[in-house]
Protein backbone atom coordinates (compact mmCIF):
# COMPACT_ATOMS: atom_id res chain seq x y z
CA UNK A 1 0.00 0.00 0.00
CA UNK A 2 1.72 3.41 -1.41
CA UNK A 3 1.45 6.04 1.45
CA UNK A 4 2.65 9.58 -0.52
CA UNK A 5 2.68 12.95 0.78
CA UNK A 6 -0.23 14.87 -1.37
CA UNK A 7 2.20 18.10 -1.63
CA UNK A 8 5.55 17.55 -1.86
CA UNK A 9 6.21 18.30 1.96
CA UNK A 10 9.84 17.17 3.14
CA UNK A 11 8.76 17.13 6.93
CA UNK A 12 6.66 14.31 8.78
CA UNK A 13 3.44 16.04 10.24
CA UNK A 14 1.99 13.69 12.82
CA UNK A 15 -1.45 16.11 12.80
CA UNK A 16 -1.71 16.22 9.13
CA UNK A 17 -5.23 14.68 7.66
CA UNK A 18 -4.56 11.02 5.97
CA UNK A 19 -7.01 10.19 3.02
CA UNK A 20 -7.61 6.27 2.68
CA UNK A 21 -8.92 6.80 -0.88
CA UNK A 22 -8.92 5.04 -4.49
CA UNK A 23 -8.32 7.43 -7.36
CA UNK A 24 -11.41 5.56 -9.29
CA UNK A 25 -14.10 5.78 -6.06
CA UNK A 26 -16.66 9.04 -6.80
CA UNK A 27 -17.00 8.95 -2.80
CA UNK A 28 -13.02 9.41 -2.65
CA UNK A 29 -13.66 12.29 -5.41
CA UNK A 30 -15.60 14.29 -3.15
CA UNK A 31 -13.82 14.04 0.03
CA UNK A 32 -10.64 14.68 -1.98
CA UNK A 33 -13.15 17.98 -3.35
CA UNK A 34 -13.85 19.01 0.12
CA UNK A 35 -10.26 18.68 1.12
CA UNK A 36 -9.32 21.26 -1.63
CA UNK A 37 -12.01 23.56 -1.05
CA UNK A 38 -11.39 24.05 2.49
CA UNK A 39 -7.32 24.13 1.58
CA UNK A 40 -6.80 21.10 4.04
CA UNK A 41 -3.45 19.35 3.35
CA UNK A 42 -3.77 15.53 3.62
CA UNK A 43 -1.65 12.28 2.91
CA UNK A 44 -3.12 10.68 0.19
CA UNK A 45 -3.10 6.63 1.46
CA UNK A 46 -3.52 4.82 -1.97
CA UNK A 47 -6.50 1.89 -1.06
CA UNK A 48 -6.17 -0.31 -4.05
CA UNK A 49 -9.01 -2.48 -4.94
CA UNK A 50 -6.99 -4.75 -7.38
CA UNK A 51 -4.30 -5.46 -4.90
CA UNK A 52 -7.07 -6.41 -2.18
CA UNK A 53 -5.45 -3.49 -0.20
CA UNK A 54 -8.82 -3.18 1.64
CA UNK A 55 -8.46 -6.75 3.07
CA UNK A 56 -4.55 -5.68 4.08
CA UNK A 57 -3.99 -5.98 8.28
CA UNK A 58 -2.66 -2.73 8.95
CA UNK A 59 -5.30 -1.31 6.86
CA UNK A 60 -7.79 -3.01 8.88
CA UNK A 61 -6.61 -2.30 12.32
CA UNK A 62 -6.83 1.51 11.62
CA UNK A 63 -10.35 0.93 10.34
CA UNK A 64 -12.02 -2.20 10.90
CA UNK A 65 -15.11 -1.50 8.36
CA UNK A 66 -12.80 -1.29 6.04
CA UNK A 67 -14.39 1.36 3.91
CA UNK A 68 -12.96 3.87 1.71
CA UNK A 69 -12.51 6.82 1.53
CA UNK A 70 -11.68 7.06 4.79
CA UNK A 71 -10.00 9.93 6.48
CA UNK A 72 -8.05 9.63 9.77
CA UNK A 73 -6.91 12.87 11.70
CA UNK A 74 -5.09 11.58 14.67
CA UNK A 75 -7.28 8.89 16.64
CA UNK A 76 -10.25 10.31 14.67
CA UNK A 77 -11.40 8.01 11.98
CA UNK A 78 -14.14 8.69 10.10
CA UNK A 79 -15.73 6.48 6.70
CA UNK A 80 -18.64 7.14 4.75
CA UNK A 81 -18.23 10.12 2.80
CA UNK A 82 -21.14 11.85 4.06
CA UNK A 83 -20.34 11.38 7.99
CA UNK A 84 -17.21 12.58 6.63
CA UNK A 85 -18.03 15.73 4.84
CA UNK A 86 -20.41 16.53 7.87
CA UNK A 87 -17.01 16.28 10.06
CA UNK A 88 -15.39 18.40 8.22
CA UNK A 89 -17.52 20.79 8.27
CA UNK A 90 -17.90 21.05 11.66
CA UNK A 91 -13.63 20.73 12.30
CA UNK A 92 -12.81 22.97 9.81
CA UNK A 93 -15.42 25.88 9.33
CA UNK A 94 -13.63 27.91 6.92
CA UNK A 95 -14.68 27.84 3.30
CA UNK A 96 -18.47 26.39 4.92
CA UNK A 97 -20.01 23.93 2.71
CA UNK A 98 -23.69 24.74 3.51
CA UNK A 99 -25.56 27.22 3.47
CA UNK A 100 -26.98 29.23 6.19
CA UNK A 101 -30.81 29.31 5.60
CA UNK A 102 -32.28 26.11 6.63
CA UNK A 103 -34.30 25.75 3.18
CA UNK A 104 -31.28 25.64 1.11
CA UNK A 105 -29.37 23.75 2.72
CA UNK A 106 -32.18 21.14 3.24
CA UNK A 107 -32.21 21.06 -0.69
CA UNK A 108 -28.68 20.14 -0.23
CA UNK A 109 -29.09 17.10 1.84
CA UNK A 110 -31.54 16.20 -0.51
CA UNK A 111 -29.26 16.34 -3.27
CA UNK A 112 -26.27 14.35 -1.23
CA UNK A 113 -28.73 11.97 -0.70
CA UNK A 114 -29.81 10.99 -4.00
CA UNK A 115 -26.44 10.76 -4.83
CA UNK A 116 -25.72 8.29 -1.85
CA UNK A 117 -29.00 6.08 -1.49
CA UNK A 118 -30.56 5.84 -4.79
CA UNK A 119 -27.61 6.11 -7.12
CA UNK A 120 -23.90 5.11 -5.53
CA UNK A 121 -25.35 2.00 -4.18
CA UNK A 122 -26.80 0.63 -6.39
CA UNK A 123 -23.96 1.49 -9.04
CA UNK A 124 -21.07 0.01 -7.21
CA UNK A 125 -18.79 -2.45 -8.62
CA UNK A 126 -19.87 -5.65 -6.93
CA UNK A 127 -23.62 -4.84 -7.72
CA UNK A 128 -22.93 -4.76 -11.55
CA UNK A 129 -20.41 -7.69 -11.31
CA UNK A 130 -23.21 -9.46 -10.12
CA UNK A 131 -26.11 -8.73 -12.26
CA UNK A 132 -24.01 -8.98 -15.32
CA UNK A 133 -22.66 -12.64 -14.29
CA UNK A 134 -26.21 -13.74 -13.17
CA UNK A 135 -27.99 -11.57 -16.18
CA UNK A 136 -25.53 -10.57 -18.47
CA UNK A 137 -23.86 -8.00 -19.65
CA UNK A 138 -26.57 -6.06 -21.71
CA UNK A 139 -28.38 -6.18 -18.80
CA UNK A 140 -26.06 -4.58 -15.98
CA UNK A 141 -25.08 -1.73 -18.90
CA UNK A 142 -28.92 -0.88 -18.73
CA UNK A 143 -29.33 -1.07 -15.05
CA UNK A 144 -26.79 1.45 -15.00
CA UNK A 145 -28.64 3.51 -17.38
CA UNK A 146 -31.81 3.29 -15.51
CA UNK A 147 -30.60 4.11 -12.56
CA UNK A 148 -27.99 6.71 -13.57
CA UNK A 149 -31.50 8.23 -15.73
CA UNK A 150 -33.74 7.86 -12.42
CA UNK A 151 -31.41 9.39 -10.15
CA UNK A 152 -30.13 12.51 -12.64
CA UNK A 153 -33.90 13.63 -13.03
CA UNK A 154 -34.63 13.58 -9.55
CA UNK A 155 -31.72 15.98 -9.31
CA UNK A 156 -32.91 18.04 -11.96
CA UNK A 157 -36.55 18.53 -11.02
CA UNK A 158 -34.71 19.05 -7.19
CA UNK A 159 -32.57 21.58 -8.35
CA UNK A 160 -34.25 23.44 -11.10
CA UNK A 161 -35.92 26.37 -8.57
CA UNK A 162 -32.63 26.61 -6.56
CA UNK A 163 -29.90 26.50 -9.25
CA UNK A 164 -26.99 29.33 -9.51
CA UNK A 165 -24.17 28.86 -10.84
CA UNK A 166 -23.64 25.71 -9.49
CA UNK A 167 -26.56 24.05 -7.71
CA UNK A 168 -28.13 25.55 -5.16
CA UNK A 169 -26.63 29.61 -6.02
CA UNK A 170 -23.89 31.34 -6.71
CA UNK A 171 -21.41 29.46 -4.24
CA UNK A 172 -19.97 25.86 -3.81
CA UNK A 173 -22.16 23.68 -1.22
CA UNK A 174 -22.04 20.07 -0.56
CA UNK A 175 -24.90 19.14 -3.28
CA UNK A 176 -21.50 20.09 -5.89
CA UNK A 177 -19.29 18.04 -3.98
CA UNK A 178 -21.58 15.27 -4.21
CA UNK A 179 -22.41 15.66 -7.98
CA UNK A 180 -19.20 16.45 -9.63
CA UNK A 181 -17.89 13.11 -9.36
CA UNK A 182 -20.73 11.51 -11.33
CA UNK A 183 -20.90 14.36 -13.67
CA UNK A 184 -17.57 14.18 -14.91
CA UNK A 185 -16.13 11.21 -16.53
CA UNK A 186 -18.95 8.98 -14.94
CA UNK A 187 -21.11 9.27 -17.89
CA UNK A 188 -19.00 8.73 -20.31
CA UNK A 189 -17.60 5.12 -18.45
CA UNK A 190 -21.02 4.22 -18.79
CA UNK A 191 -21.76 5.62 -22.40
CA UNK A 192 -24.41 7.90 -21.00
CA UNK A 193 -25.37 10.62 -22.72
CA UNK A 194 -26.23 13.42 -19.78
CA UNK A 195 -27.17 15.91 -22.88
CA UNK A 196 -30.39 15.83 -21.98
CA UNK A 197 -30.19 16.95 -18.73
CA UNK A 198 -29.97 20.39 -19.22
CA UNK A 199 -29.25 21.67 -15.73
CA UNK A 200 -26.89 19.06 -14.90
CA UNK A 201 -25.16 19.14 -18.31
CA UNK A 202 -24.57 22.91 -17.60
CA UNK A 203 -22.84 22.40 -13.96
CA UNK A 204 -20.71 19.81 -15.20
CA UNK A 205 -19.00 22.67 -17.48
CA UNK A 206 -18.74 24.43 -14.89
CA UNK A 207 -16.94 22.18 -12.48
CA UNK A 208 -14.83 21.29 -15.18
CA UNK A 209 -13.47 24.84 -14.47
CA UNK A 210 -13.15 25.00 -10.37
CA UNK A 211 -9.37 24.17 -9.67
CA UNK A 212 -10.38 22.33 -6.23
CA UNK A 213 -12.22 19.71 -8.52
CA UNK A 214 -9.77 20.00 -11.61
CA UNK A 215 -6.96 18.78 -8.50
CA UNK A 216 -9.36 16.09 -7.31
CA UNK A 217 -10.01 13.93 -10.49
CA UNK A 218 -9.17 10.67 -10.68
CA UNK A 219 -6.59 11.19 -13.32
CA UNK A 220 -4.43 13.55 -10.46
CA UNK A 221 -4.00 11.26 -8.02
CA UNK A 222 -0.81 8.88 -7.60
CA UNK A 223 -2.68 5.69 -8.17
CA UNK A 224 -3.81 6.51 -11.24
CA UNK A 225 -2.78 3.97 -13.86
CA UNK A 226 -0.25 5.34 -16.51
CA UNK B 1 -42.67 24.62 22.20
CA UNK B 2 -45.60 27.09 21.43
CA UNK B 3 -48.09 24.48 20.29
CA UNK B 4 -50.23 27.30 18.68
CA UNK B 5 -47.77 28.50 16.80
CA UNK B 6 -47.05 25.19 15.22
CA UNK B 7 -48.20 24.03 11.65
CA UNK B 8 -49.38 21.04 11.50
CA UNK B 9 -46.87 18.96 9.66
CA UNK B 10 -47.74 16.21 6.94
CA UNK B 11 -46.33 13.42 6.22
CA UNK B 12 -46.33 10.96 3.03
CA UNK B 13 -45.58 7.41 4.17
CA UNK B 14 -45.71 4.06 3.57
CA UNK B 15 -46.57 1.80 6.23
CA UNK B 16 -43.69 -0.61 5.12
CA UNK B 17 -41.26 1.78 4.44
CA UNK B 18 -38.58 1.95 6.92
CA UNK B 19 -37.65 5.10 5.85
CA UNK B 20 -40.78 6.18 6.89
CA UNK B 21 -40.57 4.55 10.16
CA UNK B 22 -37.36 6.98 10.94
CA UNK B 23 -39.60 10.00 10.77
CA UNK B 24 -41.94 8.50 12.97
CA UNK B 25 -40.19 7.89 15.78
CA UNK B 26 -38.46 11.35 15.23
CA UNK B 27 -41.60 13.29 15.16
CA UNK B 28 -42.62 11.50 18.25
CA UNK B 29 -39.11 11.57 20.49
CA UNK B 30 -39.67 15.30 19.07
CA UNK B 31 -43.34 15.78 20.66
CA UNK B 32 -44.53 17.06 17.14
CA UNK B 33 -48.44 16.89 15.65
CA UNK B 34 -48.57 15.70 12.45
CA UNK B 35 -50.67 14.30 9.68
CA UNK B 36 -49.61 10.93 8.10
CA UNK B 37 -51.23 10.72 4.51
CA UNK B 38 -50.10 6.69 3.67
CA UNK B 39 -49.62 6.34 -0.24
CA UNK B 40 -49.75 2.74 -1.73
CA UNK B 41 -48.23 4.05 -5.33
CA UNK B 42 -46.19 6.85 -4.77
CA UNK B 43 -45.62 7.60 -8.82
CA UNK B 44 -49.05 7.84 -9.27
CA UNK B 45 -50.47 10.23 -6.92
CA UNK B 46 -51.61 12.70 -7.63
CA UNK B 47 -51.78 15.14 -4.28
CA UNK B 48 -47.88 13.44 -3.81
CA UNK B 49 -46.95 14.76 -6.84
CA UNK B 50 -48.25 18.11 -6.87
CA UNK B 51 -46.07 18.92 -3.98
CA UNK B 52 -42.90 16.71 -4.62
CA UNK B 53 -43.19 16.23 -8.60
CA UNK B 54 -40.25 14.10 -7.57
CA UNK B 55 -42.62 11.15 -5.94
CA UNK B 56 -40.52 9.83 -3.41
CA UNK B 57 -41.99 8.84 -0.26
CA UNK B 58 -41.68 9.78 2.82
CA UNK B 59 -42.06 13.26 1.95
CA UNK B 60 -42.73 15.94 4.75
CA UNK B 61 -44.60 19.35 4.71
CA UNK B 62 -44.12 21.90 6.71
CA UNK B 63 -46.01 25.06 5.93
CA UNK B 64 -43.99 26.18 2.59
CA UNK B 65 -41.19 24.03 3.04
CA UNK B 66 -41.26 20.31 0.82
CA UNK B 67 -38.77 17.69 2.04
CA UNK B 68 -37.96 14.37 0.44
CA UNK B 69 -35.65 12.00 2.03
CA UNK B 70 -35.77 10.41 4.95
CA UNK B 71 -32.22 11.63 5.79
CA UNK B 72 -32.68 14.80 5.12
CA UNK B 73 -35.96 15.60 6.86
CA UNK B 74 -34.41 14.18 9.72
CA UNK B 75 -31.60 17.14 9.47
CA UNK B 76 -33.90 19.26 8.91
CA UNK B 77 -36.35 18.69 11.89
CA UNK B 78 -33.45 18.92 14.00
CA UNK B 79 -32.33 22.17 13.25
CA UNK B 80 -36.25 23.37 13.19
CA UNK B 81 -37.37 21.87 16.23
CA UNK B 82 -34.01 21.41 18.29
CA UNK B 83 -35.63 19.96 21.46
CA UNK B 84 -35.16 16.27 22.03
CA UNK B 85 -31.57 16.74 20.56
CA UNK B 86 -31.03 14.01 17.70
CA UNK B 87 -27.04 14.29 18.01
CA UNK B 88 -24.76 14.47 20.43
CA UNK B 89 -22.82 17.65 21.39
CA UNK B 90 -19.41 16.07 20.95
CA UNK B 91 -18.21 16.01 17.40
CA UNK B 92 -16.79 12.29 17.86
CA UNK B 93 -19.47 10.58 19.12
CA UNK B 94 -22.05 12.91 16.06
CA UNK B 95 -19.62 11.20 13.75
CA UNK B 96 -20.47 7.98 14.90
CA UNK B 97 -23.93 8.98 14.39
CA UNK B 98 -23.87 10.43 10.86
CA UNK B 99 -21.53 7.14 9.95
CA UNK B 100 -24.13 4.94 11.07
CA UNK B 101 -27.14 6.87 9.26
CA UNK B 102 -25.45 6.98 6.07
CA UNK B 103 -23.94 2.71 6.53
CA UNK B 104 -28.05 2.03 7.09
CA UNK B 105 -29.60 4.60 4.40
CA UNK B 106 -26.92 4.00 1.91
CA UNK B 107 -25.31 0.57 1.86
CA UNK B 108 -28.06 -1.44 3.38
CA UNK B 109 -31.66 -0.19 3.06
CA UNK B 110 -31.47 1.04 -0.78
CA UNK B 111 -30.28 -2.91 -2.11
CA UNK B 112 -32.94 -4.84 0.49
CA UNK B 113 -35.81 -2.41 -0.47
CA UNK B 114 -39.35 -3.53 -2.13
CA UNK B 115 -38.40 -2.45 -5.76
CA UNK B 116 -34.73 -4.28 -5.59
CA UNK B 117 -35.49 -7.28 -4.46
CA UNK B 118 -38.67 -7.74 -6.84
CA UNK B 119 -36.36 -6.55 -10.12
CA UNK B 120 -34.16 -9.84 -8.39
CA UNK B 121 -36.41 -12.11 -8.19
CA UNK B 122 -37.71 -11.19 -11.40
CA UNK B 123 -34.47 -11.54 -13.39
CA UNK B 124 -32.94 -14.04 -11.94
CA UNK B 125 -34.48 -15.72 -9.47
CA UNK B 126 -37.51 -15.99 -6.59
CA UNK B 127 -35.09 -18.26 -5.02
CA UNK B 128 -32.25 -15.55 -5.04
CA UNK B 129 -34.62 -12.39 -3.55
CA UNK B 130 -34.06 -13.23 0.39
CA UNK B 131 -30.22 -14.65 0.27
CA UNK B 132 -29.32 -10.81 -1.55
CA UNK B 133 -31.21 -9.22 0.67
CA UNK B 134 -29.65 -11.03 3.58
CA UNK B 135 -25.69 -10.66 1.81
CA UNK B 136 -25.99 -7.04 1.55
CA UNK B 137 -28.20 -6.45 5.19
CA UNK B 138 -24.82 -8.73 6.92
CA UNK B 139 -21.92 -6.90 5.07
CA UNK B 140 -23.75 -3.38 6.63
CA UNK B 141 -23.95 -5.03 10.16
CA UNK B 142 -20.50 -6.82 9.84
CA UNK B 143 -19.34 -3.11 9.56
CA UNK B 144 -21.84 -1.85 12.34
CA UNK B 145 -21.48 -3.78 14.82
CA UNK B 146 -17.46 -2.48 14.70
CA UNK B 147 -18.27 0.68 15.07
CA UNK B 148 -20.24 0.67 17.91
CA UNK B 149 -18.05 -1.77 19.45
CA UNK B 150 -16.78 1.53 21.50
CA UNK B 151 -19.67 3.63 21.38
CA UNK B 152 -22.97 1.41 22.14
CA UNK B 153 -24.39 1.55 25.63
CA UNK B 154 -28.01 1.36 26.02
CA UNK B 155 -28.67 2.45 22.59
CA UNK B 156 -26.54 2.44 20.07
CA UNK B 157 -24.00 5.76 21.25
CA UNK B 158 -24.83 6.15 24.79
CA UNK B 159 -27.94 6.52 27.02
CA UNK B 160 -29.53 8.31 24.88
CA UNK B 161 -31.86 7.80 22.12
CA UNK B 162 -30.01 9.71 18.59
CA UNK B 163 -30.08 9.74 15.05
CA UNK B 164 -28.50 6.29 15.02
CA UNK B 165 -30.93 4.85 16.80
CA UNK B 166 -33.49 5.65 14.59
CA UNK B 167 -31.67 4.26 11.58
CA UNK B 168 -31.25 1.32 13.08
CA UNK B 169 -34.02 0.35 14.91
CA UNK B 170 -36.35 0.06 11.62
CA UNK B 171 -33.56 -1.93 9.38
CA UNK B 172 -33.21 -4.30 12.25
CA UNK B 173 -37.13 -5.46 11.97
CA UNK B 174 -36.46 -5.89 8.60
CA UNK B 175 -33.36 -7.83 9.06
CA UNK B 176 -34.56 -10.16 11.62
CA UNK B 177 -38.41 -10.42 10.94
CA UNK B 178 -38.61 -9.62 7.16
CA UNK B 179 -35.13 -11.63 6.03
CA UNK B 180 -34.56 -13.74 8.82
CA UNK B 181 -31.38 -13.05 8.93
CA UNK B 182 -29.24 -14.92 11.23
CA UNK B 183 -27.74 -12.66 14.28
CA UNK B 184 -25.56 -14.70 15.80
CA UNK B 185 -22.54 -12.42 14.82
CA UNK B 186 -24.09 -9.28 15.99
CA UNK B 187 -24.34 -9.42 20.04
CA UNK B 188 -24.25 -5.38 20.16
CA UNK B 189 -27.37 -5.37 17.75
CA UNK B 190 -28.62 -7.61 19.13
CA UNK B 191 -28.84 -6.42 22.54
CA UNK B 192 -30.21 -2.68 20.56
CA UNK B 193 -32.54 -4.60 19.24
CA UNK B 194 -33.96 -5.70 22.58
CA UNK B 195 -33.14 -2.37 23.82
CA UNK B 196 -35.30 -1.33 21.10
CA UNK B 197 -38.36 -3.29 21.72
CA UNK B 198 -38.58 -2.12 25.16
CA UNK B 199 -39.57 1.38 24.18
CA UNK B 200 -43.29 1.51 23.67
CA UNK B 201 -43.46 4.02 20.97
CA UNK B 202 -40.31 2.05 19.08
CA UNK B 203 -43.08 -0.67 19.45
CA UNK B 204 -45.63 0.56 18.25
CA UNK B 205 -44.00 2.27 15.54
CA UNK B 206 -41.94 -0.28 14.07
CA UNK B 207 -43.62 -3.72 15.28
CA UNK B 208 -46.19 -2.76 12.39
CA UNK B 209 -48.63 -6.38 10.90
CA UNK B 210 -47.97 -6.37 7.26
Amino acid sequence: MDSKAHKNNIEESPMKLQLYSSYISPPSFSVRIALNLKGLDYDYITVSFRKGDQRNQEFLMMNPMGYVPTLKNGDMVVAESSAILMYLEEKYPQHPLLPQDLEKKTINYQAINIVASSMQPILRIPVLSYIRDNVGPDESIDWAHRHLKKGFAALEKLLKDHVGTYATGDEIFLADVFLAPYLIGYPERYNFDLSGFLILSKLRDVYLMVPAIQNAMPEKQPDFPV
Amino acid sequence: MDEANQTILKLFSHPMSSCARRLHLALNLKGLEYECINVDNPLEDPELLKINPMGFVPALVDGTTVISDSYAILLYLEEKYPQHALLPEDLVRKSINYQVASIVSSSIQPLQNTNIINYISEVVSPDEKVPWAQYHIKNGFVALEKLLVNYAAKYATGDEIYLADLFLAPQLYNAIYLFKLDMTEFPILLKLNKAYNEIPSFQQIIMVES
